[in-house]
């Protein structure tokens, strides 16, 4: 895989278009354990992150993360802000001066992005967050130099179903206990479209 | 005389500036400011309040922030990140109104960052 800014852009229109047609089912997902405002977070973030990026130049990867980092961080209310904030800072920190980004540059920056995320919301694996997408997606990475991009996209998918058996440990869902189980969480299924959005970048580019 | 400031960090600006009130009362002098709702005043949080709160409480002496709920934590720690300042710091897993009341009356003894947030830590531990 290789990815260099005009794909990483093409990656977040697709994010942003995912995420807009799905602003009311994030919500509703949010409503279920949460406080009912993934979607409407989600929404408004990223399509500043469009006005952006749409109207910026940009030379390297990691000028363009860097971008949807900090406006993530200052445009979303909730925690996936600062959450999904953290990640494009780490990633973008990861991968400067590596453009164009190959297979191990991402991997690490990811493994970055993860501990960022980690980092910023004391989350573990199993506790019923965005977490648990992104730990799965990771091992993906590190375990497959070469892969078919449908593949990426199945292992999220597994990874944002299984949070539907698990009970909450991290965030406003915590609150609910054994009462969150049988609902996905709303964050790791938001992830799951940041790497469907991916895979589809690489598919198109093979 | 400088004083450690303040910086109550809510959900609701309508709970933050509700506890600035309490803390007023019986704390003139002390900088206590408030950034609570989102950017449009909704309810969540805003890093960029979340700066400019720390902006104006901060007298020389340092700034100690206190927050609602867990996302509001997560703001809290990228604003100080972004301040690259070692005299801001977070009171982590510390009650937002009590927690804020006994720092506001440590930092009005003219204590140093550090104490006041030992303090607080202690009358709730
Ligand atoms: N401490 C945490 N660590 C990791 N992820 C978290 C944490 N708290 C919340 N999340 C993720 O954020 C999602 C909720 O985001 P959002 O609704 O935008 O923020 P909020 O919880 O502040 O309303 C959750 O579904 C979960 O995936
Ligand atoms: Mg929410």
């Amino acid at each position: 895989m290789e990815l260099n800014v005009q794909s990483v852009l093409k990656w977040i229109e697709k994010l942003n278009d995912k995420i807009q047609n799905n602003k009311e089912y994030l919500t509703s997902l949010d409503q279920a354990i949460g406080d009912g405002d993934h979607g409407i977070n989600m929404a408004r973030g990223f399509q500043e992150v469009i006005n952006k990026t749409t109207t910026s130049q940009y030379d390297t990867v990691s000028d363009l993360t860097k971008d949807v980092a900090m406006t993530l961080m200052s445009k979303v209310g909730g925690a996936s802000g600062p959450l999904y904030g953290t990640a494009f800072l780490k990633l973008s920190m990861s991968v400067k001066g590596k453009d164009p980004v190959d297979h191990d540059a991402f991997t690490a920056g990811v493994q970055e992005a993860l501990n960022g995320i980690q980092q910023r919301g004391k989350a573990n694996e199993g506790e019923k967050t965005l977490v648990d997408v992104w730990a799965p997606v990771l091992r993906f990475l590190q375990e497959n130099s070469e892969f078919e991009p449908g593949k990426l996209e199945e292992t999220a998918k597994v990874a944002m179903e299984s949070t539907k058996d698990i009970i909450a440990i991290r965030g406003r869902a915590a609150y609910l206990k054994e009462r969150s189980k049988g609902h996905l969480d709303p964050g790791s299924v938001s992830s799951f479209y940041l790497f469907q959005s991916l895979a589809e970048v690489l598919q198109e580019g093979e | 005389m400088a004083y450690v400031g303040i910086v109550l960090i809510s959900h609701s600006p309508k709970v933050a500036e509700g506890i600035k009130d309490i803390i007023r009362q019986v704390m003139k002098e002390v900088p206590v400011e408030t950034a609570g709702g989102t950017d449009d005043h909704e309810i969540g949080t805003s890093v960029e309040k979340i700066q400019a709160a720390i902006e104006r409480a901060d007298g020389g002496k340092g700034v100690l922030l206190f927050y609602d709920l867990g996302s509001a934590m997560m703001n809290a720690e990228v604003a100080v990140e972004l301040s690259e300042s070692e005299d801001v710091k977070v009171a982590v897993d510390l009650p937002l109104l009590e927690g804020s009341y006994v720092g506001a009356v440590e930092s009005g003894m003219g204590k140093s960052l550090d104490e006041v947030l030992a303090a607080v830590k202690k009358a709730f531990k």
